[in-house]
């Protein structure tokens, strides 16, 4: 895993972390003069989630996947009909 | 001004809604002709689209399958029941966790798919655990996960339709006594039955006109009405709530603790997290995953997933805690029946109701077609063509039994539309924990080559079981002794599904550790090497 990969993921863990906002729990105060501010957070948590996994799409992208779906089945059984 | 308007709506029942509707799943028809044009007739095109999709197409089709009737309907009830917090406990954990799935899942069940030429979720699980008798075990699992899945479909588009056709046929459909207030509901206006025909009759049009590929498109095409609908009654509902800040300030003023999570469990919240893993196990989004081009078609999907669920969710819970502070009450006290009166209430625009409604319906169904297709499939392949060979029957042959699969299944949810559970919507969170509960074997099954064939069984027999008994307590024991519960059903405060969850996971990694593991050159074929 590269420093990116590394980094990204852990970009990731910390947008999961920070969804659980216990600190808006009972807040009643809006931003924007009509959203409530644990909306808000959560909606900024769905921006920062795509964010991340765009960064993770840049640098942990699974190169040899199309390779490794290319290659032959050695299966003995069940193989699927519509192939 | 908003109770005045509620008041005047009931006496107005202009049919022009129906029409729009009407035009609208019209279009559906006509899309399915179109498709079926490029339709190649063989079973590989009706069953994954020749694994021909690209990556608009299977974002819009992934996403519309995972929005179902609780995506619009649903929320905007929820958020009525338990505030703004509804949108962390469902919507943007499962922006973060769906994602994660299709990345960390489907890409590789894309790769396996590809190379072993899988067609359902059952034939991967057989081929990986050389087991026959875990597919016969899983069918009927799966089955009897989906199937409530179709009915919530079912019964939702026939609750919309309800309540936005009140007074249009007063002659025809006198309506329904409520014994509680002696009052008459719902009079004049169409009933489930009728929708849920028309509903089960246009999808099936169209699936069976092009197959998963029609699917796609119709998916690809209902997805943005359904999105562009919802930012339309979201600005146009606010409007007629005094605009975004006064219809907030109402809340803060009438019901604060809908600008708090006060009616949500701290522990509950943390555990919710897990439902959203259903989507590595839904049969139907394997079958999507396995339909696309390239393992590249993916990206796309997994960056707009979380956006596409913000644009839908954020609007809907603003719209249920709005309703909660204007003090807007929903037809019989069913928070499910919150958004369409707000539509056909508030907006008083016959054109705007009909386009409206057309976008609850294209939610609905854009999730019903991928089931319905799956359902045809998962019977053809993983039944008939296991046991009777693949060489028995034609392409045109695989088709037709899939068509009459689907036929005989929505037939069967369609019958049970008339007994309504109640609360059906708690219905879906128990097939989604049920599906989530199974999580721990996909993923294992991937990342864990020492996960064995025993250890399969056990997890799914374990998640059977100790969801059965959750289940019995939680809904069937309730609601056969008539008692009525406030909020949902927890377990020392955590959502069932963290118990079935660890206890199938449990199960997987004990019984696969105290077993003999499988073959290392059979499990190369299902390791990806990246």
């Amino acid at each position: 895993m590269s420093s990116g990969e590394k980094i990204a993921w852990g970009l990731m863990l910390l947008v999961t972390a920070l969804h659980f906002d216990l600190w808006n729990w009972d807040t009643t105060e809006v931003v924007f003069g009509f959203m409530p501010v644990g909306l808000a957070w959560q909606a900024g948590i769905s921006l920062a989630a795509a964010a991340v996994w765009a960064l993770l799409m840049k640098v942990g992208w699974p190169t040899g996947v199309e390779d490794w779906a290319a290659q032959p089945s050695e299966l003995e059984q069940d193989k699927g009909e519509a192939r | 001004m908003t109770l005045a308007l509620l008041n005047v709506a009931a006496e107005t029942a202009s049919r022009t809604p129906l029409l729009v509707v009407g035009f609208y799943l019209m279009l559906l028809i006509g899309l399915g002709v179109i498709s079926s044009r490029l339709f190649r007739g063989t079973a590989s095109d009706f069953f994954v689209a020749e694994r021909s999709i690209g990556p608009f197409l299977l974002l819009m089709s992934v996403f519309g399958t995972t929005m179902t009737a609780f995506a619009l309907v649903g929320s905007t009830g929820k958020a009525y029941e338990l505030g703004n917090g509804v949108y962390g406990l469902m919507a943007s954990a499962s922006g973060i966790v769906h994602s994660a799935v299709f990345f960390l899942v489907g890409i590789k069940l894309w790769a396996i798919g590809k190379r072993h030429g899988f067609t359902t979720q059952i034939q991967y699980f057989r081929a990986r655990f050389q087991s026959n008798a875990l597919g016969y075990v899983l069918f009927p699992i799966l089955i009897a996960l989906v199937v409530p899945y179709l009915l919530i479909g079912l019964l939702g588009a026939g609750a919309v339709m309800r309540g936005v056709t009140v007074g249009m046929f007063p002659d025809t459909f006198p309506g329904v006594l409520n014994e509680a207030t002696g009052r008459v509901m719902f009079a004049g206006a169409i009933p489930t039955w009728i929708t849920g025909l028309v509903v089960c009759s246009v999808v099936l049009f169209y699936i069976f006109a092009g197959g998963l590929r029609s699917a796609a498109w119709a998916n690809a095409f209902q997805t943005i009405v359904f999105m562009i609908t919802g930012v339309i009654a979201f600005v146009l509902i606010s409007s007629k709530l005094g605009g975004l800040t006064a219809a907030t300030q109402a809340v803060i003023d009438n019901t604060p603790e809908h600008m708090t999570r006060a009616r949500i469990g701290k522990l509950q919240y943390l555990t919710y997290m897990l439902v959203p893993l259903s989507v590595g196990m839904f049969p139907h989004l394997f079958q999507h995953w396995l339909t696309a081009k390239k393992a590249s078609t993916f990206k796309l999907t997994t960056i707009a997933h979380p956006l596409f669920i913000g644009i839908v969710w954020v609007p809907c819970i603003l719209i249920g805690i709005w309703a909660a502070g204007a003090g807007i009450t929903p037809p019989g006290n069913n928070p499910n029946a919150l958004l369409p009166k707000l539509v056909q209430t508030l907006l008083q625009d016959p054109y705007m109701t009909g386009l409206l409604t057309a976008g609850i319906l294209a939610a609905i169904m854009s999730s019903l077609d991928s089931q319905f297709v799956c359902l045809g499939t998962m019977f053809t392949h993983d039944i008939v063509l296991h046991a009777a060979g693949k060489d028995r029957f034609s392409d045109r042959a695989q088709i037709m039994l899939g068509r009459g699969f689907i036929v005989a299944v929505v037939g069967l949810t369609y019958l049970l539309t008339f007994f309504p559970p109640p609360k059906i919507f708690d219905l879906a969170v128990w097939c989604f924990s049920g599906f989530a509960s199974l999580f721990p074997l996909v993923f294992a099954s991937i990342y864990w080559r020492r996960t064995t064939r025993a250890g399969a069984m056990a997890s799914i027999l374990t998640m059977v079981v100790t969801g059965g008994v959750l289940f019995y307590d939680g809904l069937v024991k309730p609601t056969l002794s008539g008692e009525v519960r406030e909020g949902d059903y927890l377990v020392g405060g955590m959502m069932p599904v963290a118990i079935i969850f660890a206890a199938s996971a449990a199960a997987l990694v004990i019984v696969s550790l105290m077993t003999q593991p499988p073959p290392d050159d059979h499990i190369d074929q299902f390791m990806v090497k990246i």
